[in-house]
């Protein structure tokens, strides 16, 4: 079983390195699809005024030169070194870049999630303690308004109201950092945390219901609840306890929305995260950051696609026991 | 349909849906009484009024107007996304899960490196790399849809093809193409159906989310999200300008949710006999 198991993860590390590889393909032959390069980018149309001879040597600086393919190995090459390329917008390293942006990012995708559960878990559960009753309603409205709700439609009203109505903006002076600044930092991601945490509640809250009303009608559950468990403890360790596995299959599953999201959330609260890299980077035609920024993104979300089914597997006791 | 039509969900889904359709066909046939891009600087910041039920905008426009075109670009740009992600989804799982081999893995190759971006930001680069017009912007949206399609319908053909009806079809010695759209596609009807109504709420919400940060449709075509944009700096001045395009946009995606729901609700096999 252990060889077997072993085999299994194996076999998915490898199949994640070759989409891994896909992708790196995907992203370096679609910013390549853009008419104009590096040249046009930094230079605008005054590269038209370059001298063929100022055109080649610029051409043989950024290696444009060469076949597509050697330039696509010398892009990923680099980025295994840390060599992510260079911002000139911002006199910076895209790898410094990312350094400061990812863990802001990282930061409101755990708040963000937390969130999430605190508002779907508890709600699912309510829901499935009577279906079809007036709390089960109340949890259908929640999770249509989260699904229905555009996020940048939310942070945008959020951010008008409270600054307004509560005089609470702190995100209208700079950003800082957990480290920098641990009270004010918490107080510029609430409101971002909020509406990325609403949106993902929703599929929460719905697996929470459908899994709570499965188990529940289960016989083990039956059978303690004859033994006298009591039924607060029934609820947390026996329904609960074995609703967990879809739950955390679906938070896993909602990582995506949440990296998506943040491109939209990060820019209208200006939280300086990755999303927000790839947004500038699109705006400011500054390819090599988009290119090795998305490639890190993409990377991010499979690595933690793979962990999340890992996880499953460690806290689905049918699947640990076999 | 009938189930459907004593789904609550879906009824009221329909309702909300046709009532939309119908502003955004007045709009598409020019029958509404303004013009939704002309300016008309004298009628700035209005308040809602019997002449102008949302108000009029910044430049005088009329927002009833430019809501009504909005949802109709919206509509468009979805429909045409899901539409083409639809049809090559489909192929490309009945395709993946009826002939295996190599199709198979190619087309799961390419599915998963799709799937290994965050659909916001797959449809975001894309649509920063193709030229910006309506259609552009569609297929954007469609290429993150596709691998969708395929998973959806990929794994019930791998059943269906060990079915006896199936393999019955194989002995009269019908061709494979045959075989797939005849006994294969019938069956795999219903979830598909149930897809389309889930991806289209999710389009719209994509295709605002695109042109509010300035990626969708570009200006001065009306767009839902790029009207929620520019109503940012004008909530105090003109509140109506962010609630009307707002309040469309949450009850187009609310009118698809439900009718999805519905359709799931009904159509679902796993949900049958549960009512």
């Amino acid at each position: 079983m252990r060889a077997l198991l072993r085999n299994r993860i194996v076999r998915r590390a490898a199949g994640t390195a070759g989409t891994l590889f896909g992708v790196a393909v995907f992203v370096f032959v679609m910013l390549r699809a853009i008419p104009g390069n590096q040249i046009t980018a930094g230079l605008g149309t005054e590269a038209a005024a370059l001298t063929p001879a100022q055109q080649a040597a610029l051409e043989r600086y950024y290696g444009l030169d060469q076949p597509l393919v050697a330039q696509f190995f010398a892009w990923l090459g680099n980025m295994f070194t840390g060599n992510f390329g260079y911002s000139a917008r911002n006199q910076q390293s895209v790898l410094d870049l990312t350094l400061r942006s990812l863990p802001v990012t990282a930061e409101l995708a755990v708040l963000s999630i937390v969130l999430a559960l605190l508002i779907g878990v508890p709600l699912g559960m309510l829901a499935a303690s009577r279906p079809n009753a007036a709390r089960d309603a109340l949890g259908q409205v929640v999770s249509l308004a989260g699904l229905s709700i555009p996020a940048f439609l939310l942070a945008t009203t959020l951010l008008s109201v409270f600054a307004a109505s509560f005089g609470f903006n702190p995100n209208g002076q700079g950003f800082a950092t957990l480290a920098e600044d641990p009270l004010l930092n918490l107080r510029q991601m609430v409101l971002p945390a909020l509406v990325l945490g609403f949106g993902i509640a929703a599929p929460i809250l719905r697996t929470t219901r459908a899994a709570v009303l499965e188990v529940r009608s289960e016989d083990f559950v039956r059978t303690a609840r004859a033994k006298g468990v009591p039924e607060r403890r029934l609820q947390v360790r026996h329904v609960l306890g074995n609703a967990l596995v879809p739950i955390v299959t679906m938070t896993g599953l909602q990582f995506g929305y949440l990296l998506g999201g943040a491109v939209v959330v990060e820019q209208i609260f200006s939280v300086p995260g990755i999303g927000r890299q790839v947004l500038l980077g699109i705006q400011q035609k500054e390819y090599a950051v988009v290119q090795s920024t998305v490639l890190v993104i993409a990377l991010a979300f499979v690595l933690v696609n793979l962990l999340t089914d890992v996880l499953y597997r460690v806290i689905d006791p049918r699947v640990r026991a076999s | 349909m009938s189930a459907l039509r004593r789904s609550p969900a879906a009824v009221s889904g329909t309702v909300i849906l046709v009532l939309l359709a119908v502003v955004a066909v007045l709009s598409f046939l020019g029958l509404l009484p303004y013009d939704p891009i002309a300016q008309n600087p004298p009628e700035r910041f209005l308040a809602p009024s019997g002449s102008h039920l949302f108000g009029t905008d910044q430049f005088g426009r009329d927002v009833f107007t430019r809501v009504a075109a909005g949802v109709g670009n919206s509509a468009l740009i979805a429909v045409v996304a899901v539409a083409f992600a639809t049809v090559a989804g489909t192929l490309g799982g009945l395709v993946s899960g009826f002939y295996r081999g190599l199709a198979d893995g190619a087309i799961g190759g390419v599915t998963n490196v799709l799937f290994a971006f965050p659909p916001l930001l797959l449809a975001l680069s894309l649509a920063s790399v193709l030229e910006r017009n309506w259609f552009t912007v569609a297929v954007a949206i469609a290429i993150v849809y596709v691998p969708i399609f395929v998973r959806v319908t990929r794994g019930p053909v791998l059943s269906l093809r060990e079915i006896e009806y199936v393999k019955a079809a194989v002995a009269t010695g019908q061709s494979r193409a045959q075989i797939m759209f005849r006994h294969v596609l019938p069956n795999i009807t219903s979830i598909i159906v149930i897809q389309v109504a889930l991806s289209l709420s999710w389009a719209v919400l994509t295709e605002a989310s695109l042109s509010f940060l300035g990626l969708g449709t570009p200006p001065p075509a009306p767009s839902l999200g790029s009207m929620i944009f520019e109503a940012r700096s004008l909530v105090f001045v003109a509140p109506w300008t962010l609630i009307a395009p707002g309040a469309v946009v949450v009850l187009l995606v609310v009118g698809l949710n439900l009718l999805g729901d519905g359709l799931r609700d009904t159509l679902d096999p796993r949900n049958r006999g549960k009512r």
